[in-house]
């Protein structure tokens, strides 16, 4: 049984890996192919450098998603805190609902109605056609950006004490100073992961962008352009060393993580054992 | 008195986000809505709604294509999550690493390194007729449409499924066991029920990228297995694109989440706050 699960898994990983091995082998290839590998050469990792077209495009998106995830962060955090006063019920839950639509809709809904709202009022008030471009892909990218730092910074406030707050203010505080002394060093951690997760998934994002960024390219955009025909391994050799720089992250963040839960449970691995044996 | 002031006080925090989530959140559905049920003047018309019978199969594909993929993924991922959490401490985080890297990585990328393994002279083919086998047409068909979105969308159902299954109390097996149950019935009475939420979770997490899926079906599957989303897409992008028809179409597909939803909240006991939960 326990063999089984083992060769089941290699098999879903093998499945999951093939195409990516395919992708970081086929960046060494001499030839312009992606399937017939002809030699190991460097030659698309040269191209990718000297292509200033495509650093246009890779500063474009990470500004986009720079300026997204700061804008998304401060409206998200002033969002949670205002859901967080909130005294009604009711008003709590229909605010909560319509946080999560952008969450449950299908982002094809999401991009398709941002771009039809943009454009019935950029002709309706600016009599233009073509209003597509950076702020309408920053509106967008806060749109959806924003629900993940509330979810990110909302289980935090209402995991705050709050006597420690009344207490702030029985010994003078105003609310704004209270707040920046008692609540806000306590959601810190809340906001930092809710600005990665903004800026991460403003990086990742195709489908929103796609219809709201007219002519503002941003890397996912263009590799859809290039992915309708037979694409270029300077593609290739760009998300190999994505690819290579996140699994590096990653690998990082777990090591850091792992050694800290084993010194918080005193020298023993974490976790319970392996529940089924 | 401190009361009122806090409530106003509180009533200018939500400004900014009210605002917001009113300006694009809300009003570009009733956009969509308003596209999808008025003609080019303005004027109400269900002539949109209407002519959407012609792409009835297309819908119906759609609904079809998606839940096949999403009881793949999900009959892949529970044995899967399960082993995984039989696994070491250290051992299962590395997994678990293993298997939220892809999602890093686009996916018009992965699909397209996909479709370039498959294809008629991929390495597939090229490795099955080295070894003397003939060639396989392993795309542009349903397999390889329903194939691509279990590939992409699998870890978004193994990782809330996993989720689950690790935080189930070792002890609660152990009284199972203590009470007489092999592990066939401990999974069944215990494991199973306890990983309900994880399931329903990593369901909608399959189902709603599967429905709205576009470019891995037109890539994969050829000009036969258009889905909605590879419609709505054509309709905007085209030379003379048709607004009313991509925002009827988009209508459509709401409603097809939104009835799929309703139908798993009645399987899942577990309420939680706030209409549309994940």
């Amino acid at each position: 049984m326990k063999t089984l699960g083992k060769v089941f898994m290699g098999i879903v990983y093998a499945v999951l890996y093939a195409p990516l091995i395919v992708m970081v082998v086929f960046s060494f290839n001499a030839a312009r192919s992606t399937t017939h590998f002809s030699g190991f050469s460097l030659r698309w990792y040269s191209e990718l450098l000297g292509d200033f077209d495509m650093r246009d495009v890779l500063a474009n998106t990470l500004f986009i998603s720079v300026c997204a995830a700061v804008v998304a962060t401060v409206l998200g955090v002033i969002a949670a805190y205002g859901i967080f006063r909130i005294r009604s019920k009711r008003l709590r839950n229909a605010v909560n609902t319509v946080t999560n639509i952008p969450l449950t809709n299908p982002d094809i809904i999401t991009g398709v109605s941002l771009m039809m709202l943009f454009t019935f009022f950029g002709s309706l008030l600016f009599h233009r056609s073509e209003i597509l471009g950076f702020w309408t892909l920053l509106i967008a990218h806060v749109t959806f950006d924003t629900p993940y730092v509330i979810l990110n910074v909302l289980p935090r406030l209402y995991g705050s004490d709050p006597t420690l707050y009344e207490a702030a203010m029985d010994l003078g505080c105003t609310r704004t100073k209270a707040f920046w002394k008692i609540i806000f060093p306590g959601i810190v951690p809340g906001i930092v992961s809710g600005f990665i997760m903004a800026f991460t998934l403003s990086l990742d994002d195709f489908i929103i962008s796609y219809y709201t960024n007219g002519h503002y390219n941003i890397l996912a955009t263009k590799l859809y352009t290039a992915v309708k025909k037979p694409v270029s391994p300077e593609y290739y050799a760009l998300y190999s060393l994505i690819f290579l720089t996140i699994m590096i992250l990653m690998t990082v963040v777990n090591v850091i993580q792992f050694r800290a839960e084993r010194k918080k449970d005193g020298g023993r691995p974490t976790g319970q054992k392996g529940f089924a044996k | 008195m401190r009361n009122k002031k806090s409530s106003i006080l509180s009533g200018f925090i939500n400004a900014p986000y009210f605002f917001w989530a009113a300006a694009f959140i809300i009003i570009p559905l009733i956009v969509v809505l308003f596209y999808a049920f008025t003609d080019g003047h303005g004027h109400f018309t269900v002539q949109n709604m209407a002519s959407l019978k012609d792409y009835g199969n297309v819908i119906l594909r759609s609904l079809w294509y998606s839940v096949i993929a999403t009881v793949i993924t999900l009959v892949v991922a529970y044995p899967f999550a399960y082993t995984v959490c039989r696994l070491r401490p250290l051992s299962r985080k590395l997994c678990n690493m293993f298997v939220t890297l892809p999602m890093w990585i686009n996916l018009l990328i992965k699909t397209y390194c996909l479709t370039s393994l498959m294809e008629q002279n991929g390495l597939i083919n090229q490795a099955l007729t080295a070894v003397g086998f003939g060639r396989l047409s392993l795309l542009n068909n349903t397999g390889a449409v329903i194939f691509g979105m279990v590939y992409n969308y699998l870890p978004y159902m193994i990782l809330p499924i996993y989720n689950a299954m690790s935080k189930i109390d070792p002890s609660l097996l152990e009284a199972a066991e203590d009470l007489g149950c092999n592990s066939f019935r401990r999974i069944r009475r215990v494991v199973m029920p306890l990983t309900a939420p994880g399931v329903i979770s990593g369901i909608i997490m399959v189902f709603v990228p599967s429905v709205s899926t576009f470019y891995i079906s037109a890539k994969m599957g050829g000009t036969g297995n258009f889905m909605i989303g590879d419609l709505i897409e054509s309709q905007i992008h085209n030379q003379n694109s048709n607004l009313p028809s991509a925002a009827a179409l988009s209508t459509v597909l709401m409603a097809l989440i939104l009835v799929s939803m309703l139908i798993l909240n009645r399987f899942s006991d577990s309420e939680e706050g706030g209409g549309a939960l994940i």
